[in-house]
């Protein structure tokens, strides 16, 4: 079972969680930003190019 | 899909090829089988949720992508050299003991089986979470179909690995296109409107596509010395 769900931790986190993380934080600020009377649309795309560059500049050190 | 080839190819050449053949050929149906079973179940989740489940899935996975094709292509990270993975698998499997199960060579057919459905699960996943956002997996299952066809047409035809196919240039473009819709997608089934509806799309793959080669760009500029 343990191995199981490492698989698919792998599988689909892969080699940096903070990605992971970093997405959900941006899913749920984008989902706030939504209900208020405020375009949303722009956050999730910056906040991809943000944690990208910011797991990329972590290898790149 | 090249990778698999590549092993298919090793075990092919040096166990046998009904083994290896056999191996692909089980480990393909398994696949059609997960894709049968979580197809229909899929279509019964509300679209909302589907495209917010969905996106959020497809953009970590395609950012794992993109994240180590960025870190190759500015040479962070060693390119893949299929003929390499080609000559350690042939050597693993020069020395591996014979043994026959089912009247098959068992090294042969599970390390055939094992190549093919670990890299065709990312196939599967991709097939399942496009076909179900946009209601069609058996027409997103005849595409995957269609590149199985013909990365295996153009194995026949080199008799070897694919080690000029530009392996990191197109796992970049995937990159740039799970990363898309997933942002597209997921951003829809978080509650956002996009300016001009399915019109922002190209939109969305050229920021996601100019951003990444902007990265790469930058981390060449601090290249390390990489074979």
């Amino acid at each position: 079972m343990r191995r199981f769900a490492q698989f698919w931790w792998d599988f689909i986190v892969g080699d940096d969680w903070r990605v992971a993380a970093g997405i959900a934080v941006a899913f749920g600020l984008t989902a706030l930003l939504a209900t208020t009377s405020v375009p949303a649309w722009w956050l999730l795309p910056l906040a991809v190019a943000a944690v990208l560059w910011l797991s990329l500049r972590r290898v790149a050190r | 899909m090249v990778e698999a080839l590549t092993i298919v190819l090793a075990m092919g050449v040096t166990r046998g090829w009904r083994a290896a053949l056999t191996g692909a050929v089980a480990a393909t149906v398994a696949l059609a089988a997960i894709i049968a079973a979580l197809g229909p179940a899929l279509t019964v989740i509300p679209i909302e949720v589907l495209r917010l489940v969905v996106g959020a899935l497809l953009l970590v996975f395609g950012l794992q992508w993109l994240r180590k094709a960025i870190l190759r292509a500015s040479g962070w990270r060693a390119l893949r050299d299929e003929d390499s993975v080609f000559a350690r698998e042939t050597a693993a499997a020069q020395t591996a003991a014979h043994e026959e199960r089912a009247g098959l060579d068992w090294y042969g057919f599970t390390v055939s089986f094992k190549g093919v459905l670990l890299e065709g699960l990312e196939v599967a996943f991709i097939v399942l979470t496009f076909g179900s956002t946009q209601g069609s997996i058996p027409l997103a299952a005849a595409g995957a179909a269609a590149a199985i066809v013909l990365v295996v047409a153009a194995g026949v035809v080199v008799r070897g690995p694919l080690s000029r196919v530009p392996e990191n240039t197109l796992a970049f473009a995937v990159g740039v296109m799970l990363t898309t819709f997933g942002t597209f997608w997921g951003a829809e089934g978080a509650g956002v409107s996009w300016p001009g509806d399915d019109a922002s799309l190209p939109g969305v793959l050229a920021f996601v596509a100019l951003v990444s080669l902007v990265f790469v760009s930058g981390l060449r500029r601090r290249r390390p010395v990489l074979a």
